[in-house]
């Protein structure tokens, strides 16, 4: 039933492939995370036409598909003149465009659980705009929504299956050549659903001990 | 680069029977998943302590697999454990599946969310098991979860393009396709994310919709 000398071998090609999974949904996390910065800031702005902007970013990048959004960056930026990109970077540019929009809509929750106050009282203190942004409200408003934001996480490393579609040789795409190889289409996919639940499984389990830590102590601090 | 959108009157037939391709696969889908999602749901909360894990371990185990990998499994890896469907009818119960569990999740916490003294109440007044989650437990669940389910149809209604990869005849293989044929992929995919945009747009706005219709009937 399972072909354990198949699977052997196919433990270093996995294990290259893996590391291309984790690099592109990490470097996709991070810049997403940049990018929700500034998104977030336009979303929760009082000017009414940065509001529609921020709004607009957020309606686009999660209303269509991350498939959709591959195949835009990747076949229609060239046809504009835009220089071609290499696989790896479209890759890690759809997903940072992505997950910014979901990761604004998770940071836009944390900024408004933050007291007014403090807000005032540092612009009584002479703290510009943007420092305020990055030194008093994000790290408040990351700590608030680090479950979420692990959740994302998460659901981004699976989204990122979908790279293979612009020729990267990640996790999905060696497992779907080594069915193809063998034609153990059961045995591969199986060990790939498996591969993926390695990374995700710890990382979700840690977001929920992560969240019941915050929940705690938020319960402190009430009383 | 050139904006000709009559590439897409020229293949007008083409793209709606696409377009009905999507929306059958996630509404059909959705429902498959709907009904599989509350009878795990209710399976697994009259089961007892122990005899619920392996099924909860098996919905970790779905919950942390990618979309595209359970649409191989069942799609590639299906026909040598002797299960062979066409794309169409393989898409749908690709999507019914992998929303399950997720839909199984939603109901848990929408049965955790109905106050306990109108359960003891129910029982007191001599309702029976069936009267008590039909009557009172479901009614007011599907309120309180009403915006996760509105939330979890826009996720399924993306997820549908991923069915293009096992070659389901959807919006995105078809727009694709014609894109890669003519060259005109702007106009294919602008019309390509214009169609999920509507999609998207139009189940949150029904969502809002309904919320304000029943959630009146909360307190």
């Amino acid at each position: 039933m399972f072909d354990w000398t198949s699977f052997v071998h196919s433990l270093p090609l996995l294990g290259q492939a893996l590391l291309v999974t984790l690099k592109a949904s990490l470097a996709g996390n991070l810049f997403g995370f940049l990018i929700a910065i500034p998104v977030t800031a336009l979303r929760l702005s009082s000017r009414p036409l940065a509001r529609t902007l921020g709004a607009s970013y957020i309606f686009v990048f999660r209303g269509v598909p991350l498939l959709v959004q591959l195949l835009v960056i990747y076949y229609l930026l060239p046809t504009t003149g835009l220089p071609n990109l290499s696989p790896m970077t479209a890759a890690v540019l759809a997903l940072s465009l992505c997950s910014g929009a979901y990761i604004a809509e998770i940071l836009r929750g944390g900024f408004l659980a933050i007291p007014p106050g403090q807000i005032e009282a540092a612009r009584l203190l002479g703290i510009g705009a943007a420092t305020t942004l990055v030194r008093i409200e994000l790290p408040q408003a990351v700590r608030l929504t680090l479950p979420s934001l692990v959740n994302e996480l998460v659901l981004l490393i699976k989204a990122s299956a979908l790279i293979s579609v612009v020729g990267l040789a990640d996790l999905s795409r060696v497992a779907q050549n080594l069915a193809a190889s063998d034609y153990l289409f059961f045995q591969h996919y199986l060990v790939l659903a498996l591969a993926y639940c390695l990374i995700n499984l710890p990382l979700t389990f840690s977001g929920r001990l992560l969240e019941r830590h915050l929940a705690r102590s938020q319960y402190r601090a009430a009383e | 680069m050139n904006f000709d959108p009559s590439i897409l009157t020229t293949h007008a037939g083409e793209i709606g029977d696409a377009f009905l391709v999507t929306v059958k696969t996630w509404l059909l889908g959705s429902a498959l998943g709907l009904i599989v999602g509350l009878a795990l749901a209710l399976l697994i909360r009259s089961l007892g302590r122990w005899a619920r894990l392996p099924l909860l371990a098996l919905s970790e185990l779905i919950r942390g697999t990618p979309f595209l990998v359970i649409c191989f499994i069942l799609y590639y890896g299906g026909p040598s454990i002797g299960i062979d469907l066409n794309a169409i009818f393989a898409g749908i119960v690709c999507i019914g599946f992998y929303s399950s569990v997720y839909f199984a999740e939603i109901f848990r916490s929408g049965f955790n969310a109905v106050p306990r003294g109108q359960l003891e109440a129910a029982e007191c007044l001599g309702l029976g098991r069936w009267q008590l989650l039909v009557r009172i437990e479901l009614p007011q669940m599907l309120v309180i979860i009403l915006p996760a389910l509105t939330n979890l149809l826009t996720v399924l209604c993306k997820e549908t393009a991923i069915l293009s990869i096992i070659t389901v005849p959807e919006l995105t293989a078809v727009l694709g396709g014609i894109g890669t044929r003519t060259f005109s992929f702007a106009e294919t995919l602008v019309a390509l994310c214009l169609a999920y945009l509507l999609l998207v747009e139009l189940t949150a706005r029904v969502g809002n919709w309904l919320e304000r219709r029943v959630g009146g009937y909360l307190n």
